[in-house]
Order: C-alpha cells, then structure tokens, then sequence
C-alpha cells in the first residue's frame, strides 16, 4: 500500500468502520435467506466493501448517491440507516421505501442516496440530473454514481460520460469492476481492458485504482471529489475488485476459473485491510473489535427492527403511484 | 402418449429445430452461449456447442444487439434476439417500434423484418417494479409487429416455430414462472401460425379468455366453476396480436358472455381492446357487459403481501363470470 498522502488515522479507521457494517449487514443477509426469513434476489457485493467505504469518507449527506442492484454496499457507506434496509427488505411499512422498493431500490433522500437501479446502465443519466441540478443552483454536493464493469456496455453509459464532459457536471462515474457481468467475462463483452480509458475520448479526467486498496480508491476519489467541487466537471473512476459471492445469492460460479476465484479469495480487502491497519498501527486490535461488537449489535438491533415492525398495509398499493390517492 | 415436458424443453427444441431447417436463423442475447450458460434459464442450452457463430452472447447493449436483429434480418437472416426481461425492453425500444415494426411500411414494402424477439417476465418472485411487468399493450399498440404470448409447452414449441417463419416481426412473451410446469410435448417440426387462437375448452354459458399467465388461473377457476354447474367456454389467444375476432366473436355470440384476464395492469390493456371489440361487435346479443380481470394500476410492488395483492386473484376470476351471470 503506497504511504503517499495518507488519510489520518481517524478517517482509515472510518473506513474500517464501514466495511465491517457493509460485511456484518451482508453476512446476516445471507443468514436470513438461507433460513427463509427473506425473500428477495440478493446481488451480495462481498468483496467490494472498500470501495464505497473509502469513497463515502469523502462524502456528506448532501452529496448524491445514485447506485444499482448491487448497492447496499454503497448505501450503508452513503449512510442509509441499516434498520430502514432491513425493515425494507422485510416488506414493513418502516423500511426506508414501506417495502414496495425493495433491494434492487432503495432510497432514502436523507442520506443521499437518490435511486437506486436495476436496469443496467440506468442510472447515469439520472446522475447527470442530479449533478444538473446542483451546478444550476450553485450548490457544492457533488454526485457519486456506481456501476458495474457490464454497465460501461450500454449506450447511457456513453451517452452520460459525454453529456457530463460537455455541461462540467459535478459527477464522479464509479465502476466498479468485479471482472463479470452475470455470466459473462469482461474480456467478452468488452472491447478495452480498462474501462477508465473510455473517458478520454469523452476529454474526461480519470483514474484507474485497484479496488481492493482503501487507500488507492480514497486518493482518487479526493482528486475527483474536489475536482467536481470546484467546478472543474466529472471524473471516471474504475476500481478493480470481485464479487465472492457470485452475481445473485445461488448462483454457483461455474463460469469463473477455480484458479481466479482463489487468487481473488487471497486478495479478500477486507482482513487484508484489518491487518494493514494492525500492523501500521493505525489501529489498535482493541478499537477494531470495539467496532466489530458495535456493528454485531448494530445489525442485531436492525434485524429486530425489521421484524417487529408490522407489515406494510396492503392498501398502500395504491398509493404513491401518483402525488394524490386513486 | 410421450413424456410431459416443461417449457424451456419445448423452447429449446423449437430454437434446435428451426436452427437446424434454416441456415439463417441466428441467436443474439445476453449470455446465449453455452460458456455463458447457455440462457440465464437455459432454454438455448447446447446451441452454440451445435452452430457455433450462428449464437452470439452479446454485452449487456440490448440498443446494439435487437438493432443488428433488425439489421441482419433486413439482410436476410431470421434472427431470434433474446431480451433478458421484458422491462429491458425499455432500453431498446426505438429499435422495436420505431425500426422493426415500421420499416416494411416506411419502404413501401421494400424491406422487411422478420426477426423474433423473445423475452420472458412474470411476478411471484419478488423482484420488484423493474422486473416483472407485462408490458405487451406497447408493442400491441404499434402496427407493424405482432406479439405472440403462450400458456404452455407445446404451444410454445408451434409458437416460437410460427414466429421464426412468420415474415414480420415478432415478440414472443414467455412467463417465466411456469417455465417449469409440465405439459403435453408438442409436435415437432409443425408450426402454429400466428393469428389463431385456441379453445382450451368448449362451454356454453360464458366465454373466458386469456393468454400466458391468466390460463393457468382460468383453467383452475373453470373447473370449480364447472362443478357448480357453469358451463365456460375457454379461449387461448396464443397471439395477442393480432387478435383472433373470429374465434372470440364465434364464442361470445353462442355464450353471449365473456371475461378477459391478463396478469398486465388493468388500465389500456389488451382487455380493453378485446372488450371493446366485442362490444362494438356482439353489442345486442351481449347478455352482460364484458368484464375484465387484471392486475392493480400500479407498479409491481416488492413486498409479498404487496405482490399477492398487485395481482387478481381466483376469487376475482370467478367474481367477474358471476357478475356476468346475473343479467
Ligand atoms: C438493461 C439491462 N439488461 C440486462 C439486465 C440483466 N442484468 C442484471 S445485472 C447484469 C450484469 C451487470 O453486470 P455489471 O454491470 O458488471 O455489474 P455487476 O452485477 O457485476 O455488479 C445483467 C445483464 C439488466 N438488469 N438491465
Ligand atoms: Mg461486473
């Protein structure tokens, strides 16, 4: 890990803290569904913990979120509240969307966190808007928008990359890349190896970091952010990482190389930054389990929530379908 | 009497079938290929292992792929595109209406489209607003492409062959929860021509009519229905459009009767449009009005209890005919 313009040892220590919350919520998800207490398709993004984590340090609630299926990674990080997740999951009239989103989309305007997609490719235009709206105003948030390797295939994809570099929207364009699009390798579908370089002929500046490194995706995201603060337009960002628990919960893999699957297991960011952290000493093992008994408790008392919060009424179908009642 | 077979079987076998009879039809999808899978459901399993380039696994750019469908069939070819779900649909659409549909008319019949796109939706999976609409009132709203929509195996197997050989475009629904349901094998190597419905069973007091999805429900409620002494004819669409009048004006004329189901949202449906025809049709031989059974106005709903009730239930099938049996 390169020592170059280090975070303090507060803000390491902030990413730890969402990693574990995005690994604790994405392991009792899992939990959850294997007992048949959820039912939902679960897109995990164990393995990209780091990416959101170390990105949303950066961020405030003001700033926007606009993010996809596989985003309650970045949504805890964003700082969706966990409970209203859950709850939302849970079909409770509690949940962040009163369980007509669910998963794939979650919003909760609070935090940033805009829309939530499962269209791919989607929700960059949307992004574009966001950002439109905030550069009209003369606001200072800036918009943060995920998506996957696949995702850069899509025509919004270019259509959104090109409108930002025109209108020096305030967007930072996320891919993260975790080497497949469902079943499909990125060396399939796509005709560059590095997603980043597809902004140059958009004249956008951007950045290639290695997506399992807090430190490499914080640096970049600094730039980007402070970048698209000050007026200076968007910024790609691609971060390589990979997905451990394949694209949806039951899907078995076959499609990956044993040999890649165990390089990247190797790699895993998350006890690799726990570690790095131990070892540099910006942390003491004592802080970090503090934080894993907090979060432990904190998903505890999330799953709880949910629970014993009552169903949605099933009333509420007819409403907000338009701003008055039918 | 052969074994039951369900319907991705029957989808692959007529793909298999009509690959093999004609050279130029080709498979383009997200994921078609046997290295990706061979279909996120399998139903083309095995294809490119057979014909090699002739099936394609794409990027994930449905704007790109149905429009080289359009492209390469202008051309000659008979591609069948593969759209994941039918709300994706969405992201290809000017290719589909704006091109597929209009060209044969827009080029004073110079050209023309005769690919299939199939895709495939359905709720009861909790997947949510994007995931699971039926959305087939768009493309029956644009002349130029029919649409095909199937309740069963065999059906699906004459259907999807009908579709490939049919010279205009073609979107073929598959409802995906009942992929897994057995049923009668079809005839292999025949055809059904689009356009001609099917009557799933003949009665005399009151005309049902459905197509993907809904005849599952229709067929069950009949036959509570029959055992209290109602006696419904069941009509099949098998292609929505165009609609087979003849067929269900035949039926409503000796019933004077009729209810239309469709998992779609009630409003702008294609029971509107089949209730109107009988209408405008059948207005003084009509017993009853022509009630419709649909799913809520609004979009699909994540949560299961939300999801149960977006959807009709028996109760209101069987509502609906008693309804019509009052007058
Ligand atoms: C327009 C569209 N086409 C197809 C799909 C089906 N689909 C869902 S996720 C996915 C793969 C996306 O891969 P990528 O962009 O790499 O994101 P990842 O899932 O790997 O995070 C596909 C094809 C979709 N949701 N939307
Ligand atoms: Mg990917």
């Amino acid at each position: 890990m390169t020592n170059t313009e280090l975070p303090d040892a507060r803000t390491l220590v902030a990413i730890y803290r969402k990693m574990a919350a995005i690994k604790l919520n994405d392991d009792r998800f899992i939990s959850q569904i294997k007992a048949g207490r959820l039912v939902m398709p679960y897109y995990s993004a164990r393995g990209q913990e780091c990416i959101p984590a170390a990105i949303s340090v950066l961020l405030t609630d003001a700033d926007y979120l606009v993010t996809i299926y596989r985003g309650i990674h970045d949504m805890i990080a964003k700082g969706v509240p966990p409970k209203l997740i859950w709850a939302e999951l849970a079909g409770r009239s509690t949940g962040s969307c009163k369980g007509k989103g669910g998963p794939m989309h979650i919003t909760h305007p609070q935090s940033g966190c805009m829309v939530t997609t499962g269209v791919v490719g989607a929700g960059m235009p949307i992004a574009c808007g966001l950002a439109l709206a905030a550069q009209l105003r003369g606001e200072k948030r800036v918009t943060v928008t995920n998506f996957g390797d696949g995702a850069a295939n899509i025509g919004a994809f270019h259509e959104s990359l090109n409108l930002a570099a025109v209108w020096k929207l305030p967007v930072i364009f996320v891919c993260q890349n975790n080497r497949y699009a469902e079943h499909t390798s990125m060396a399939k579908g796509t005709s560059i190896e590095r997603i980043s370089e597809r902004a140059r002929s958009y004249n956008m500046p951007s950045a290639h970091v290695d997506g399992n490194e807090p430190v490499a995706v914080h640096q970049a995201a600094k730039i980007a952010i402070e970048r698209a603060r000050g007026g200076g337009g968007p910024t790609l960002i691609e971060a390589t990482t990979f997905r451990f628990n394949g694209h949806l919960i039951g899907d078995t893999g076959e499609y990956i190389p044993k040999q890649e699957y165990q390089a990247a297991l190797a790699a895993d960011p998350y006890p690799r930054y726990r570690n790095w952290l131990l070892q540099n000493k910006h942390a003491t093992a004592e802080e970090l389990s503090t934080i894993e008994t907090e979060t432990a408790a904190d998903v505890d008392a999330a799953v709880a929530f949910a629970f014993d919060s009552p169903l949605t009424e099933v009333s509420e179908i007819t409403r907000d379908v338009y701003a008055s009642p039918a | 009497m052969s074994a039951p077979i369900n319907t991705i079987q029957a989808l692959n076998w007529a793909l298999d079938d009509a690959m093999a009879a004609d050279g130029s039809v080709i498979l383009l999808g997200e994921e078609v290929a046997d290295p990706e899978g061979g279909g996120i459901m399998k139903v083309s399993q095995g294809l490119s292992t057979k014909y090699g380039a002739r099936v394609r696994s794409t990027p994930i750019s449905e704007m790109a792929f149905t429009g080289a469908g359009v492209g390469a069939a202008i051309a000659g070819m008979r591609p069948v595109v593969e759209i994941m779900l039918m709300n994706f649909l969405a992201v290809c659409m000017d290719q589909i209406t704006n091109h597929a549909a209009k060209l044969r008319f827009m080029s004073g019949g110079q050209t023309h489209v005769p690919m299939v796109i199939r895709t495939m939706t359905g709720s009861g999976f909790q997947t949510g607003g994007q995931h699971a609409d039926f959305l087939e009132a768009w493309f029956c709203h644009t002349p130029g492409i029919k649409v095909a929509m199937p309740s069963n195996p065999a059906d699906a197997y004459g259907l999807l062959r009908g579709a490939i050989e049919d010279e205009d475009p073609v979107l073929f629904v598959e409802h995906f929860p009942s992929y897994w349901n057995p049923g009668a094998p079809p005839a292999r190597g025949k055809a059904i021509a689009l356009g001609k419905a099917r009557i799933a069973k003949a009665g005399k007091d009151v005309t049902l009519i459905g197509y993907s999805r809904s005849m599952h429900d229709i067929l069950s409620v009949e036959k509570k229905l029959g055992a209290d002494g109602v006696d419904c004819e069941v009509i099949d669409l098998r292609t929505v459009s165009p609609l087979d009048m003849e067929t269900i004006l035949t039926s409503v004329s000796k019933t004077g009767r009729a209810v239309v189901v469709h998992e779609a949202v009630r409003s702008f449906g294609v029971g509107a449009e089949v209730s109107a025809r009988i209408h405008e049709a059948l207005f003084r031989e009509l017993r009853a009005p022509v009630e419709r059974v649909a799913s809520k106005d609004s979009p699909v709903p994540f949560a299961k209890q939300l999801e149960n009730a977006y959807l009709y239930s028996h109760g209101d099938i069987e509502g609906a005919v008693r309804q019509t049996l009052k007058s």
